[in-house]
């Protein structure tokens, strides 16, 4: 049993003209086996939120707290916070030139065990979760998203979750461009990761589409740099009926 | 003991040739003061049939071209034979050739001369592997005759101090295809001057290049292209990385397309990742070109460093910061390392490359 929990925070981004205030106290609480939907406008700091509990160099905690299972996530680095049991799947994942999947994963799953897997059974796993989320065995060899199609890139985010067992999930429109099978296929595998370890999630999404697959306990509205209102699956569907209007005005 | 009888015209450091180059660490070399040694110290490795390594006296082995290097006038004057290798017209050499160095010292220079030619429709790949210690000035040729086709790596993993100056000038016929892999990853003082000429049509090269300098040490890989003739192809791709105080390289791409090299294809590419404060990366691609009926020609340089996004990536799945920047440096070099096709050299550069950025402390 593992909990996240946000308290107050504070975020400033950093920029050439000077800091600017991107989240204005944000409290959320999620538990394992939990599945928080997070939805709001473009620009309210939904991935602000996202990149700052993983710990991303521009921003700046200005306030607040940030613990996982009582352990103060904020002190640590990045790499500690993986392993501390956080996963990030990013809004748009990054390009490595010349790493290929299989040595990347391999490096990581060695980090985050503390110990190189048994070559065996390692190859079995990525071959698995592989076919699980319908990629081409190809991808093993070819250099980490390098190239790969915008939902490509979330196959292999999500691939990733399966593979390294996190404790708690944070997923930034990891719906955003795929098409309906793909959507499926890669809603399965949060799915699957869910029930294997019975994951924390905080999903980030603009669509109740992927709600359908990935049922959640709780939405909560961002706007403006923090949460505006909570409540159940329901709150998703009158959000895409109605907009976030009556949220961002003044 | 050689004795130049000759007067050359001594570097100055304003010519454009040597502007940054540090005349005064390359021990005499530019300016005949250097002692030089009777050293011979590359050696052939290999039993192909078709393949002929030989010591041809000076007399008898007149260069094709005239050099316009100073250093390498000297070398000319000053050894007494050419190592030349020889790869019969027709004859497809499935082993490596390796050419390898031994018995060096730094207390005086040795000057070399190299020859390899391939005939009509031969086809090989040549490794020279440079360790241990050098002051070693080097004039390597080669001359392909129409259809071959030869691969050429030099590894320099010279030991600290050494100091290397060499020119590879290609000299590429008809339909031929010269591809040159150069790794310059150890030395003191390192300034390479890789070029091609082309005197047939479609004939092409791909001048590869990786370079990783740190504290102290200047790498200068300065390439020439001499589109002359129609129709010919030429791509070059050097990647360096720096790290450390005083760590300098520099990179010189001049690519000529003369009135008469229509149809003229060419692209290159440098570029640098800056690892460290202190270090210095120059890079200047030239494109000179005389006539418009060209296919393509195309530069860029870009210089780094370190992609935080990148780091970021990595760091967020577990890994630690200097594996994650060993994954990166290890990616930059991986598109050119790979090209040498031996995963034994390949292993042993990526450790190497390592060392460096272990050594460097980044
Ligand atoms: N370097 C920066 N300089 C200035 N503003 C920035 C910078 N980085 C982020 N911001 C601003 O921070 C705000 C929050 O951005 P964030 O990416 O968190 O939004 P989001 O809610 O994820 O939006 P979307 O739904 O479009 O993904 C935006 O207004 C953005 O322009
Ligand atoms: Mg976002």
């Amino acid at each position: 049993m593992s909990t996240l929990e946000i308290r107050g925070l504070q975020v400033s981004v950093n920029t050439d003209a000077g800091a600017v205030e991107i989240l204005k106290g944000v409290d959320l609480t999620i538990k394992s086996g939990e599945t928080h939907a997070i939805m709001g406008p473009n620009g309210s700091g939904k991935s602000t939120l996202a990149y700052s509990i993983a710990g991303h160099p521009k921003y700046s905690i200005t306030g607040g707290t940030v613990t996982l299972d009582g352990v103060d996530l904020l002190e640590m680095t990045v790499d500690e916070r993986a392993k501390a049991g956080l996963f990030l799947a990013m809004q748009y994942p990054v390009e490595v030139p010349g790493v290929s999947v299989s040595n990347f994963l391999r490096t990581a799953v060695t980090a985050l065990r503390g110990e190189a897997p048994k070559l065996r059974t390692w190859t079995g796993e990525v071959k698995d979760a592989m076919e699980a989320l319908k990629m081409d065995p190809a991808f093993a060899t070819r250099n980490v998203n390098e190239g790969f199609s915008g939902g490509e890139k979330k196959r292999h985010e999500i691939m990733q979750l399966e593979l390294l067992k996190p404790k708690i999930a944070i997923l930034d429109e990891t719906d955003s461009g795929l098409d309906v099978d793909a959507l499926r296929i890669v809603s399965e595998g949060v799915v699957r990761a869910k029930e294997a370890n019975n994951l924390g999630v905080l999903l980030i999404t603009h669509y109740t589409r992927i709600l359908r697959y990935i049922k959640p306990d709780f939405v909560h509205v961002f706007a403006n740099g923090k949460i505006v209102e909570e409540g159940g699956a329901e709150l998703a569907e009158k959000l895409e009926a109605n907009g976030y209007a009556e949220y961002v005005g003044s | 003991m050689s004795l130049l009888t000759t007067n050359y015209l001594t570097p100055t450091g304003r010519e454009e040739a040597w502007r940054f180059t540090p005349l005064k660490r390359l021990g005499g070399l530019h300016d005949g003061t250097a002692k030089v040694g009777d050293r011979q110290s590359l050696s052939y490795r290999g039993s192909a049939s078709g393949v002929k390594f030989e010591r041809i006296s000076r007399e008898l082995a007149t260069s094709p071209v005239e050099t316009d290097d100073v250093v390498m006038q000297r070398v000319r004057e000053g050894a007494h034979n050419v190592a030349t290798l020889t790869i019969a017209a027709n004859t497809e050499v499935a082993e490596t050739i390796t050419l390898s160095r031994s018995a060096q010292g730094l207390d005086s220079a040795e000057f070399s001369r190299v020859r390899i030619e391939l005939g009509a429709h031969a086809r090989a790949t040549v490794i020279m592997e440079n360790t241990g210690d050098a002051f070693l000035a080097e004039d390597v040729e080669f001359v392909l005759a129409p259809g071959s086709n030869l691969t050429f790596v030099s590894l320099q993993e010279w030991n600290t101090g050494s100091t290397h100056l060499a020119k590879h000038h290609a000299i590429v016929d008809r339909d031929a295809s010269f591809k040159s892999i150069t790794v310059t990853v150890g030395g003191s003082l390192v300034r390479l001057l890789p070029s091609v000429e082309f005197i047939g049509q479609g004939a092409s090269c791909e001048l590869l290049g990786v370079y990783f300098a740190t504290e102290g040490q200047f790498f200068e890989h300065r390439m020439f292209v001499d589109h002359k003739v129609p129709n010919a192809k030429s791509r070059v791709n050097y990647k360096g990385a720096l790290a450390g105080q005083g760590a300098h390289t520099v990179w010189i791409g001049d690519v000529f397309i003369r009135a008469a090299a229509e149809g003229t294809d060419t692209y290159e590419l440098n570029r640098n990742l800056l690892l460290s404060d202190g270090a210095r990366a120059d890079s200047v691609p030239n494109l000179e070109i005389e006539t418009g009926e060209i296919v393509g020609a195309g530069h860029a340089s870009t210089t780094g460093r370190f992609d935080d996004e990148q780091l970021f990536y990595l760091m967020s799945r577990g890994i630690e910061l200097s594996d994650a920047r060993r994954l990166v440096v290890r990616g930059f070099f991986n598109e050119i390392v790979t090209e040498i096709g031996d995963a034994v050299i390949q292993d042993r550069l990526m450790d190497r490359i390592d060392n460096e950025l272990a050594k460097a402390g980044s």
